[in-house]
């Protein structure tokens, strides 16, 4: 008991006093997440917007797919990615285990189906013709499509926002394809488990206080991305 | 005057229905020409081809001359602008609804202030720029979405049922706004609707309109003054009926509108008629009340709906007459289904067509 009272009385020591490797590993940890969910927004959104606006053959197989990968175990996709990064996968040769890239690639493809499962529920829930509005007030197609997209914008936010903090708390991804290398790859969650593992209780707690505030903060973020939409729009109002 | 659109040999099927049939139809430069016909003859898509939404199936479209090709049907498009008979609102405010179009013309920020402002004064919605769309009365909402089309000043403006739904205020703003526009700008309008009394007043041009096809088209006064075989077929529409005139004693004459319904009428016609009744000239109520309305018929209530400040409700007398009345007084009748009521009008509010 006095142990982990003296863990915690030392780790919020080495917050309040901003530990430079803490907040390495703070600083890590938020850029391989955010740049994992642009990579995602990047490849996903697209691909919701076909899934929601588009008619098709195999759509309704394909946003179940999307929607059943939601659950996949982090570790699962740990390891294939693993296999395929590792000198004798098929993607052995760009050399990309145990680096933040393997980290940033494995965690948007982690989030993508919260990502899209999300977004295509929030398109899917504007009028369908808002498109064609759109369109008979000048606009292009491309023009219309972002129409649309804006209408959704709350749902857009939202599948952002739940795909960081995916990201942001998993660890088999970046444990197996980062390797958690001090200073290198070890981002909140694996450098968690390392401090623990070593006995370093302090280093531990503190982190897991931080990555604590952090999800705190993001779904705080969630529950206020439902209101942002309307806050951004009296905002550039003109006065 | 020379012709704005032209429409050659137009057919639009979808599936296996064609929703229009081998159209031909010139518009001409500056004037109101109103579509007429009951729902689901054809005037949404007949307009939605007009706008250059769809593209007909067989045959061809000019615009200013010019043959609408895939190509160029985005650049044309900008000519003109559609108003659906749904009210349909950007999630955002009034003056984000109504600049969205001059944004997308790259119009320089300070001279769309000015326009969206002039555009409101038009609706009657003077300063109501930072308001919520959405958050409007149903009437402002439909005011906000007429203020977003003819903002644009489009040489070609659509209408489709512009003022179905709304309350009698609301539509008289709305038709205002419309013939201020055609007079000032000189814009080509091109209206659906299936209010005769719209029909009669604000177009110099009537088509009617059937399974598709445009069946007669002429000034309102030719359309509606000759008893036009076309029209009866129109006893579709709302409080419209077919009948035989005879005359009475009192000067008025007596329509026999069939299924033992009578609607006395203060015009002198013999003979076969087509007869109209505004339902705004109707009046409700749950027992028999004197008056001086000629006409008192009882019936039952077939059907209710809820259209936000007004209630329209069906009443078979015998024929189904349509009834509009204010949600407040609605409520304070506790009206329901199969509700027995008595429906009451002028002689001099039925107008012979």
């Amino acid at each position: 008991m006095v142990d982990i009272l003296g863990g915690i009385a030392k780790a919020l020591q080495l917050i309040v006093t901003g530990d430079p490797m803490l907040y390495g590993i703070v600083y890590r940890s938020i850029l391989f997440s955010g740049a994992a969910i642009v990579l995602a927004a990047l490849w996903g959104t697209p691909i919701a917007m076909l899934l929601s606006l588009k008619n098709f053959r195999g759509k309704t197989i394909i946003k179940g797919f999307f929607n059943s990968l939601i659950g996949i175990p982090t570790v699962v996709l740990g390891l294939v990615l693993f296999l395929i990064f590792s000198n004798g996968g098929p993607l052995g040769f760009l050399g990309l285990l145990y680096t933040p890239a393997a980290i940033i690639l494995g965690e948007a493809i982690l989030v993508t189906p919260v990502l899209i499962s999300i977004m295509v529920n929030a398109i899917e829930a504007v009028d369908p013709d808002i498109f064609t509005l759109a369109k008979t007030l000048g606009a292009s197609e491309s023009q219309a499509l972002l129409a649309v997209l804006k209408e959704a914008l709350n749902g857009v936010l939202l599948s952002n926002l739940a795909s960081f903090n995916r990201a942001i708390a998993e660890l088999g991804v970046a444990l197996l394809v980062g390797g958690n290398i001090a200073g290198l790859t070890d981002v909140l969650t694996t450098a968690i488990s390392r401090y623990t593992a070593r006995g370093e209780l302090d280093f531990a707690i503190a982190l897991g206080i931080i990555l604590m505030v952090l999800v705190f903060l993001i779904n705080m973020a969630v529950i206020l991305a439902r209101k942002a939409k309307w806050v951004i729009t009296i905002w550039r109002t003109p006065q | 005057m020379s012709a704005l659109v032209e429409l050659n040999s137009v057919t639009k099927i979808y599936g296996n229905k064609k929703a229009v049939d081998n159209v031909n139809l010139q518009v001409q430069e500056g004037e109101i020409l109103a579509l007429l016909g009951p729902n689901g003859s054809g005037k949404t898509t007949l307009l939605k081809i007009l706008a250059l939404l769809e593209a007909p199936t067989e045959g061809t479209i000019k615009f200013q001359g010019e043959l609408v090709t895939e190509k160029n049907a985005e650049k044309m498009r900008t000519q003109s602008t559609l108003v659906f008979q749904r009210t349909l609102l950007f999630d955002t405010t009034v003056y984000n609804n109504v600049a969205y179009g001059l944004k997308i013309r790259k119009m320089p920020r300070n001279m769309i202030d000015a326009e969206v402002k002039k555009a409101l004064q038009l609706v009657k919605l003077d300063g109501f720029e930072k308001r919520h769309a959405k958050k409007l009365s149903g009437g402002e909402q439909q005011r906000v979405a007429i203020a977003r089309a003819l903002v644009l000043k489009t040489k070609l403006l659509l209408l489709d049922e512009p003022t179905a739904n709304l309350d009698p205020k609301n539509a008289s703003i709305i038709e205002d706004a419309i013939s201020t526009l055609n007079r000032e700008y000189k814009t080509t309008i091109v209206m659906a609707t299936h209010n005769m009394f719209q029909a009669k007043s604000l177009p110099q041009r009537v088509a009617l309109m059937n399974e598709g096809q445009i069946t007669e088209t002429g000034a309102p006064a030719e359309i509606f003054g000759k008893l036009s075989k076309n029209l009866v077929r129109f006893a579709v529409l709302d409080n419209t009926f077919a009948g035989t005139a005879e005359a009475t004693s009192a000067g008025t004459i007596i329509v026999d509108i069939g299924n033992g319904v009578q609607v006395e009428v203060t015009e002198q016609r013999q003979g076969k008629v087509s007869i109209f009744v505004n339902p705004q000239d109707i009046i409700l109520s749950k027992h028999a009340v004197e008056s001086s309305a000629r006409n008192v018929l009882k019936g039952r209530v077939t059907e209710i709906k809820d259209l936000g400040s007004i209630v329209k409700l069906k009443v078979d007398v015998g024929k189904p007459f349509t009834v509009q009345v204010t949600k407040r007084s609605f409520n304070e009748m506790e009206l329901n289904l199969g509700s027995e009521v008595y429906i009451a009008f002028k002689a001099s509010s039925v107008q012979v067509l």
